[in-house]
């Protein structure tokens, strides 16, 4: 093997490897720098940057040889080459959880990154500083442009950019005057001790130092790799598999069918529908599915291996629209399913939609048609199986069988690897792996169980690492919809009928499709109060991709389609459409198209207004000119056009300059909290308190990048009056802590924040009760702040001093229902020396009197009612109100996104910084919906290959934005909390296509909007255009 | 399959002896960014070597020598972008290299590598046909190189195809200096789903005369518009014509391109009409550049 001396972070390395090695391969796996990540091994996200004699390169695709006697700078040299200027040091309360010292350690961009939120799942992290530190080494004080430029084909999922850009600004800010800038975020209500503020994730040095580990960086000894082989057809029956080649190569231990399946042969989230490995009775019936799996000695020689497995297929027909699916003839899916390919027909049925569209003196009826598209979480699926018994010179014993994975639900990974395994579910312990971004695409299992079944079946530590096309071919999508709406309103607005009819396409398997798609038919009303409602939906089977929950889980599909349907209504009415949507909006007391009636936090009124007084704030004042104006800076060029919608409705008009013309969208939306329908939904958290003054919080919910850890970080502190760093999280580990059930439907800061601020509460009570004994006191007067326990004595004073029922007047100065603790602080009384402990001691007295030090809580949310019985339908909504300032060029109808206002009811702020971060990432996702993003299939094969062939928005498409939180509480939520994953990416795609109508008079009524297409509408005179060019081709 | 071995010759002779030994089974490698990702996305038949010319000496030069702006076919597009030879004397090159994939993709893509690649919608390319360069191509005879200049269009053969022979490399490119009022300049409309590559892609470059209304040398290069890079002669004879570049001149060029031109649709990327549009739409805003930066001259 040829010889390759390199310099990694000043260390000089020679090493022995083939010739044929990449230089991030070398990095993470020979010289195990595992900061480095593969995204993609297409050069196209950015993830594996690294500096190479000073300049960057994707290292996934640079051949290793290449660096023959070069200087490697990765991320964890990275701090080495700052030397701090020794400028006094001004740390921001928000970043007590590490000491100066840690935090001065880190190079700027680090610090930066941490502070400023810039890090969520963290797996493009180390990417974007190695490329952003190019750009601050060679020019100090760049302008957002000049980030823009050096960042644009770096790729982040979840930030949206705003907080990169940020961070790399108030980076330079450091490097020049040793001063970090503290973020700006949007106005919220006063925190608690911990609750609302602005605190950096827990996880977040980690991640920006390169030491997260993700399952991909987890190397044991001995381990073998296994490769998946992939049907060759959407629709085929397995006849014979011919292994033998592949086994013949010298170093492949077994290929896996399955025959070799103990267990039961078929799995699923909802229906066991989907085979393992297709063969026998279950065909393969997308080009995703597995049929074998190839173990061998290293990833290489396992996917070469692979191309040795010759299988004989029968190949079946063929259906691959959902329509065509439902019709009688199609090729059938599912034969042991009673209604063909037909999933599941939805319903709502509400008042008399017949004497609804008769009140109506508008009618609006339109066929809207949205795209499959892919969550590209920049982590590909990885999971690595270790057997029982197996102890790992590097990760210790492991007692049972353990599978490293990032998955947003632990628990229903060991459930059904256990079914497949024909093993009690007790024998496997999922152990979660930090999680490179996951927004629904990992709630499906991927190879958990391949990777299981290897490490069974060879009694070795087994890796299975998709590689970006298969994760891209493999895990199922968001649904591609049709969606038929028909809107009736009064000459008033007052919305009187919906109709609608939805058809989904839910791919191969049933995956969460059903569930999926009862949120579109139930959010197919959108946030209004509308007089009837007749909506049916088909979710059905075809040979695509199997589709499932995608950050909106529908509601995005829906969304689309009502808000168009309600510009539309407001134009036929010549209506403003602000006031259309505030007319029906809902509010407290109103009653779903469901039968709910809404009892508290409907925020949406609030929303509406914030984002009204924005844009109609917004005026192109000179700066604008200057910049719109891209230079022309002469204002004549700059015109009110002839609005497509009346004049007086000035608000969004569109304003030409130069070719392009601008103009406001704006949309609402709403989104469920939690599973609803009737499912039981619940969480369990435990607590653990140290005699080391800490506590642990421990609930098997996912973090995926969205900061759950930090939620459940900040309500456990605040329950026990400790300061924020001394309470750890444990999630994801399904022997450890319990279960938090899945990590979907917006659900975790309600549910595990609930589970967890209630198991600290009822451990701050246990301790209340104890510490009460010792000091001779009621318990309500021990007191739990900044990590000491003690006697309360204002309180205990307003007790003595007999003044009517004490309970009554504790109650009134520390509503329980909020935190204790700010009251405590804000009597700011001098606090008896000899009746204060530490919390240690506290502890210790807990653990004397034999108490518990742990304690579990099981949290169950609000019951909900399943569809068709009326009642609640969900505990909860979020809401949001979307406006879009778009940009169309009239000379090649590209379109950008300028401006976004938006605002969020989310019911409170648990962490300001993280939700602003979910708030932004939403949004620029949304916009992607819009614009970019297509996973495209032909006749069931994926044209989409690739990720240079599926466009997320990069830094490019991130337009400026003004976010405004709004916090109507809900009695039930953690402090008033509701969930903020979904809606944030709602309302965005139908602003932007209504912001587009209103710039050009072109409504486009299916996504992504193509710019070929716009314009050759304009240039046609043609107003609607209801297909993508390329469906046009296609007929 | 990955190759088995990885060779870093130290000049041109070396790397062609070396290409000609493996008689098929190796092929050169310069930034790989197309090469390596045709490879791992089983594009690709498997190779047994990968000769690369990166660490071939003074191969990414970039430099004046007696009239010509002489570039080494292993220039990155980041160095060919920041020179300031190329910003003055071909900015429609640096242009066209500025826009290529992003900061980490253009360090270590080259132009030999974006030519070689054959591709008619290939930005660097495009910039370069409008300057009129030429490319050296070098060949190995079995016991020493022999280079010669040739007009670039000749290398081509079809998308993906150029007529280089497993005994020959491109060494360098090169184009005149820039002349006495002259000017160049790209520009690109992108696709915002899927396809690095552009919708279209057009370059221009012209001379003028004295007046500084007349053009006395004018060449528009346009991808992708045929198999092949394609020169928009037809336009080009328009414009010398023309007794002045005015409006009149542009549109009757713009028609002419779009006449001359053999556009089609491509799926999932462009329509053939969106592409005729988009014809006119950047000779809009790229004959006026030029025009421009040639009466700043
Ligand atoms: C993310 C991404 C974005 C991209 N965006 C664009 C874009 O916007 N526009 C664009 O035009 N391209 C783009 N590309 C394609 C690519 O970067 C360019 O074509 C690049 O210039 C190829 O150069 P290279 O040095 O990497 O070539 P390599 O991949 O090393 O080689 C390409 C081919 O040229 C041959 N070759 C290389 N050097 C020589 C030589 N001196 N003599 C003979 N043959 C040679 C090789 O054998 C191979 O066949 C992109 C690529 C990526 C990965």
């Amino acid at each position: 093997m040829p010889t390759l001396n390199l310099t990694v972070n000043g260390v000089a390395h020679t090493l022995d490897i083939p010739a044929g090695r990449f230089l991030a391969e070398v990095l993470r796996y020979d010289l195990g720098l595992t900061g480095t990540k593969i995204g993609c091994n297409e050069a196209e996200c950015g993830a594996c940057t690294v500096i190479v004699n000073g300049r960057s390169v994707n290292s996934c695709i640079y051949p290793a040889f290449k660096a023959q006697n070069t200087e490697v700078l990765t991320i964890e040299g990275v701090a080495a080459t700052w030397q701090s200027p020794n400028l006094p040091i001004s740390q921001s309360q928000e970043m007590e959880q590490w000491s100066d010292s840690e935090i001065e350690e880190l190079h700027p961009l680090q610090q930066a990154f941490v502070q400023h939120g810039a890090t969520q799942c963290g797996f493009c992290t180390p990417g974007f500083i190695m490329q952003a530190k190019t750009l601050l080494d060679a020019n100090p004080d760049p302008t957002d442009d000049e980030i823009k430029h050096c960042l644009k084909d770096t790729y982040c999922r979840c930030t949206g950019y705003v907080s990169i850009v940020n961070a790399v600004k108030a980076a330079a800010e450091k490097m020049r005057t040793g001063h970090l800038p503290e973020p700006v975020l949007p106005d919220h209500v006063e925190p608690l001790m911990h609750i609302g503020r602005a605190i950096p994730r827990p996880d977040a040095v980690e991640k920006v130092t390169g030491k997260a580990m993700y399952a991909d960086d987890y190397q044991f000894a001995n381990m073998l790799y296994g490769a998946t082989l992939r049907s060759e057809h959407p629709h085929a029956r397995i006849l014979s598999i011919d292994a033998s080649a592949a086994l013949a190569l010298p170093g492949v231990h077994c290929v896996l069918t399955q025959k070799d399946i103990p267990g039961e042969l078929r799995h699923g989230l909802v229906e066991y529908d989907w085979p393992a490995f297709a063969g026998g009775d279950y065909p393969a019936r997308y080009v995703g599915d597995p049929i074998a799996l190839v173990v061998a000695e290293s990833d290489e020689l396992a996917h070469d291996a692979l191309r040795l497995v010759k299988v004989d297929y029968e190949v079946l027909p063929v259906v691959t629209d959902p329509v065509m699916a439902r019709q009688p003839g199609a090729p059938v899916l599912h034969p042991d399913r009673p209604d063909g390919n037909l999933l599941k027909h939805i319903k709502v049925r509400h008042g008399d939609i017949e004497a609804g569209f008769a009140a109506a003196d508008v009618i609006v009826e339109r066929t809207y048609r949205t795209p499959m598209t892919e969550h590209a979480f920049l982590e590909p699926e990885c999971s690595v199986a270790v057997p029982a018994g197996w102890n790992d010179p590097r990760y210790g014993p492991h007692d049972k069988l353990t599978i490293y994975v990032g998955s947003q639900i632990p628990y229903a990974d060991r459930d059904q690897v256990a079914r497949c395994l024909g093993i009690p579910k007790e024998a496997v312990r999922i152990k979660g792996a930090v999680m490179g971004g996951g927004f629904g695409g990992k709630e499906d299992i991927a190879g958990q169980f391949h990777a299981a079944l290897a490490a069974q079946v060879t009694g070795r530590p087994v890796k299975v690492l998709y590689t970006r096309e298969e994760s891209l071919r493999f895990h199922p999508k968001r649904h591609a919809t049709i969606i038929r709406i028909k809107t009736g309103a009064k000459r008033d607005g007052t919305l009187t009928a919906v109709e609608a009819e939805l058809y989904g396409d839910s791919g191969a398997y049933a995956s969460l499709g059903e569930k999926v798609m009862t949120r579109a038919t139930t959010h197919a009303t959108g946030p209004y109060v509308v007089g009837s409602a007749k909506i049916d939906c088909y979710a059905m089977y075809t040979n695509n991709a199997p589709c499932g929950a995608f950050r909106g889980f529908g509601v995005t599909q829906s969304a689309f389609a009502v808000e168009s349907n309600m510009d539309l209504v407001a134009e036929a009415l010549g209506m403003d459409p602000i006031e259309l949507r505030r007319k029906n909006a809902m509010r407290v007391g109103a009653m779903t198209a469901t039968g709910q009636v809404l009892r508290d936090s409907v925020g949406l009124l609030t929303c509406l207004e914030k984002v009204e007084n924005e844009i109609r704030d917004w005026r192109l004042g000179d700066w604008e000119i200057g910049r719109l104006g891209e230079g022309k800076n002469d204002a004549a060029s700059i015109s009110n056009l002839q609005s497509p919608i009346s004049q007086s409705l000035n608000l969004f008009n569109p304003i030409r300059v130069g070719a392009k013309v601008y103009a406001w969208g704006i949309a609402a939306g709403y989104k469920n909290t939690g599973l609803g329908g009737g499912a039981p939904d619940k969480a369990e958290a435990e607590v653990e308190v140290f005699p080391t003054g800490r506590a642990e919080i421990r609930t098997s919910s996912a973090e995926m990048g969205q900061n759950l850890i930090g939620v459940l970080a900040a309500c456990t502190a605040e329950e026990l009056g400790l300061p924020f760093r001394d309470v750890s999280v444990l999630v994801m580990d399904t022997d450890l802590a319990p279960d938090g059930g899945p990590t979907t439907a917006s659900r975790q800061t309600y549910l595990s924040g609930n589970a967890a601020r209630l198991a600290a509460r009822s451990m701050r009570e246990r301790m209340q009760g104890v510490l009460a004994e010792k000091f001779d006191v009621p318990p309500e007067v021990i007191a739990f702040h900044e990590g000491l326990a003690y006697v309360d004595e204002a309180r205990l004073a307003k007790v003595k001093s007999g003044n009517g029922d004490w309970r009554l007047e504790i109650g009134d100065s520390a509503p329980d229902a909020q935190s204790p603790i700010s009251n405590l602080q804000s009597l700011n009384l001098p606090i008896s020396q000899s009746r204060t402990i530490s919390f240690a001691d506290a502890v210790k007295t807990l653990i004397d009197e034999g108490r518990s030090p742990k304690l579990r809580y099981e949290y169950w949310a609000p019951k909900t009612q399943p569809l068709g019985t009326g009642g609640d339908m969900h505990f909860g909504f979020s809401y949001a109100v979307h406006a879009a300032l778009v940009s169309v060029d009239t000379e090649t109808g590209e379109v950008a996104v300028e401006r976004v206002v938006s605002a969020h009811d989310i019911g409170r702020a648990i962490n300001i910084l993280s939700l602003t971060g979910q708030i932004e990432g939403g949004i620029v996702m949304g916009i992607g919906n819009a614009l970019t993003e297509h996973y495209i299939e032909e006749n069931g094969r994926p044209w989409t290959q690739h990720l240079g062939q599926y466009k997320m928005p990069g830094i490019k498409h991130m337009p400026e934005m003004r976010n405004f939180v709004v916090e109507d509480p809900t009695a039930e939520g953690p402090y008033g909390a509701k969930g903020v994953g979904e809606i944030s990416s709602i309302p965005i795609s139908p602003a932007i296509t209504n912001a587009i109508y209103n710039a050009v008079g072109v409504r486009c009524l299916a996504l992504p909007v193509d710019q070929d297409a716009l314009l050759l509408a304009m240039k046609r005179g043609v107003r609607e255009i209801d297909r993508r060019w390329g469906d046009a081709l296609e007929r | 399959m990955r190759w088995q071995a990885y060779h870093t010759p130290q000049s041109v002779d070396e790397a062609l002896s070396l290409l000609s030994q493996y008689a098929g089974g190796a092929q050169i490698v310069a930034g790989g960014t197309d090469l390596i990702l045709d490879m791992q996305q089983g594009n690709h038949s498997a190779l047994q070597a990968l000769i690369d010319v990166t660490t071939i000496r003074d191969l990414d030069q970039i430099r004046e020598d007696n009239g010509w702006i002489v570039i080494g076919a292993a220039a990155t597009h980041a160095a060919i972008e920041a020179s300031p030879l190329i910003r003055h004397h071909g900015a429609a090159l640096a242009e066209s290299c500025s826009v290529v994939g992003g900061p980490q993709v253009r360090n270590v893509a080259t132009i030999g590598g974006n030519v070689a690649h054959a591709l008619p919608a290939a930005d660097g390319t495009i910039g370069l046909l409008a300057l009129n360069a030429e490319v050296q191509v070098c060949t190995w005879n079995g016991a020493a190189v022999e280079c010669t200049w040739q007009p670039l269009l000749s290398i081509f053969v079809g998308p993906g195809k150029n007529r280089l022979a497993a005994n020959q490399m491109i060494g360098a490119f090169r184009f005149p200096v820039r002349a006495l009022r002259s000017g160049s300049a790209f520009d690109r409309i992108m696709r915002p789903q899927g396809v690095a590559l552009p919708i279209l892609g057009v370059a221009a470059q012209v001379t003028l005369d004295e007046s500084g209304r007349r053009a006395v040398a004018a060449s528009i290069a346009v991808g992708p518009a045929g198999p092949i890079p394609f020169r928009a002669t037809e336009s080009e004879t328009i414009l010398l014509g023309a007794p002045t570049l005015d409006e009149t001149a542009l549109e009757r060029a713009i028609d002419a391109a779009q006449r001359q031109a053999e556009l089609r649709t491509s799926k999932h990327r462009a329509s053939k009409e969106y592409r005729h549009e988009m014809i006119a739409v950047l000779l809009r805003r790229v004959l006026p550049k030029a025009v421009a930066r040639a009466q700043a001259a």
